[in-house]
């Protein structure tokens, strides 16, 4: 099988738009993580979020102008214009525009969204309910599917290989970035602009988590501290806005014009935990053959491993259970590895987050620097593994997996590693 | 032009994204103002919305430029 490469990155996060912002405020400890203030709370139980900055660009602020039309901007749900920006910044990162129509039958989109156009959704059928169906836009339905955001990349950049997207929930990112390397090694691109968007901060969608019983509800008057992975105070998780979006390129491809490598795609596994629609198995094992199948299509032993990017989601469940696995898959090689969770700081963007946490994993290889899980005041159990509390850390990074897991019992994991030289 | 029309103007220069001085009564949404198919079909909603009337979809069909639409609007708008 062809080889694949990362080439480009591209983000909007709670942190800021852009990679190298939010990865600078991740490695000191910052948190994204603040009072909504873009619509009612006063009846939700959940009244934070980790919100994307919106304002004219300056201090790493999203400015959406930037990345679409005003005119289109009213057509789509956000995710969209999330997708739209960390598309368009990837490419500029991996320098590739395709012009001649055989580059652009080569690349290919695969941006996916765990939920889509939930808020355009919820509007439209309050209007449907109160106006009547005359008064629904033609643009209701293409600003809502969750592969639209694929369709604009598409259209805007003249990418004319496959036009996919992934809808598994909170594994969306890290699936979509899987199955896009798999797209590429089997042949079908040479080029894919893949990741995750998703835009879910609104009254429905906490109401909606919030009746899960899936969010953090303490923390209202101190949102910097409500998402703390693994400490025994963790009650849920914090909603986050936002997309990642990953320039992947087959190795020969990319040498050939020069382009930047950031890292090797090398693992990727799938697994379904086949138990509860929202609660991961008790035995953890669905994460753990999802690493498990990663690690072997790597070629790897989990001894390779220097940095794990958790799913760590800051529930009360899924940490440990994750842990669990984890342990189970180092065995005695946990003291050498540092896994942390990034939703610490970035809160969790559920259809993105295991599209950002990828570009976090590549970053930790990049700079030698594994991120802190913030907030980690005490832990609910001892481990060996270090968890990185507080404070990020320099230490070497060659091979580094990411977890993602989902609703539905779905599970995923990616491993990148440091091409040799 | 009259009122009508500077209401109508205002409108297509707000869903397409024109500028203003483009927006004359022969131009035509879809060949000089850049709109598409599900544009026009945005359009002639926000002119039944601004102007309190329905606009059938046969007329609609009818409306193809900034001067059909003030036409059409003169004639038939109740706000």
């Amino acid at each position: 099988m062809r080889r694949v490469v990362v080439t480009g990155l591209g983000m909007v996060s709670p942190l800021g738009c852009g990679v190298e912002p939010t990865w600078k405020r991740i490695l000191n400890g910052e948190s994204g993580a603040r009072r909504i203030e873009s619509f009612d709370v006063s009846d939700l139980q959940t009244k934070i979020a980790c919100t994307v900055v919106r304002g004219d660009g300056s201090n790493d602020s999203f400015n959406p102008d930037k990345w679409m039309e005003p005119k289109d901007q009213r057509k789509v749900d956000d995710f969209i214009i999330f997708g739209m920006a960390a598309a368009g910044q990837a490419l500029d990162d991996a320098n590739w525009h395709p012009e001649t129509e055989e580059d652009k039958c080569a690349t290919g989109t695969m941006i996916g969204s765990g939920i889509g156009g939930l808020n355009g959704i919820a509007d439209t059928a309050i209007l449907l309910k109160e106006r009547g169906p005359r008064r629904v836009s033609p643009f209701f339905i293409p600003g809502r599917l969750i592969n639209l955001a694929s369709g604009y990349v598409s259209i805007a950049h003249g990418l004319k290989g496959p036009n996919h997207a992934v809808v598994t929930a909170c594994s969306t990112g890290a699936h979509a970035v899987g199955d896009a390397a798999r797209l590429i090694a089997l042949g079908d691109a040479d080029v894919m602009v893949a990741g995750g968007a998703e835009s879910p901060i609104s009254r429905i969608g906490i109401a909606g988590f919030n009746a899960a019983r899936a969010l953090s509800t303490g923390f209202n008057e101190t949102p910097e501290k409500a998402s703390r992975p693994y400490d025994k105070d963790r009650d849920g998780f914090v909603m986050g806005e936002g997309a990642g979006v990953l320039v992947l390129e087959e190795l020969e491809h990319a040498r050939r014009r020069g382009a930047r490598i950031y890292a090797e795609v090398i693992g990727y596994g799938l697994s379904g935990d086949a138990y509860h629609i929202t609660s991961p198995s008790p035995d953890g094992n669905g994460g753990f053959r999802s690493m498990s199948a990663a690690l072997k299509r790597a070629g790897l032993t989990p001894s390779d491993l220097d940095y794990i990017n958790a799913h760590g989601t800051s529930t009360p469940l899924g940490d440990e259970i994750e842990l669990g696995a984890v342990e189970r898959l180092l065995g005695n090689a946990a003291s050498k590895v540092a896994m942390s969770s990034t939703k610490s700081s970035t809160g969790h963007l559920l259809g993105a987050a295991g599209a950002i946490e990828a570009i976090f994993a590549i970053l930790a290889i990049r700079d030698n620097a594994v991120p802190p899980t913030i907030n980690l005041d005490n832990p609910s159990v001892a481990t060996a593994i270090d968890l990185v509390p507080h404070k990020a850390k320099q230490r070497e990074v060659n091979v580094a997996l990411s977890n993602s897991f989902g609703f539905g019992g779905t599970n995923a994991s990616v491993i990148v590693r440091r091409l040799a030289s | 032009m009259s009122d009508i029309g500077e209401r109508v103007k205002k409108i297509v220069v707000e869903h397409l994204g024109v500028e203003p001085e483009k927006v004359v009564d022969n131009a035509s949404f879809i060949d000089d103002l850049g709109a598409d198919s599900l544009d026009t079909v945005e359009l002639v909603m926000a002119f039944e919305e601004e102007f309190g009337c329905e606009i059938p979809d046969d007329a609609a069909e009818t409306i193809l430029t900034v001067g059909d639409a003030t036409k059409f609007l003169e004639k038939n708008a109740k706000s």
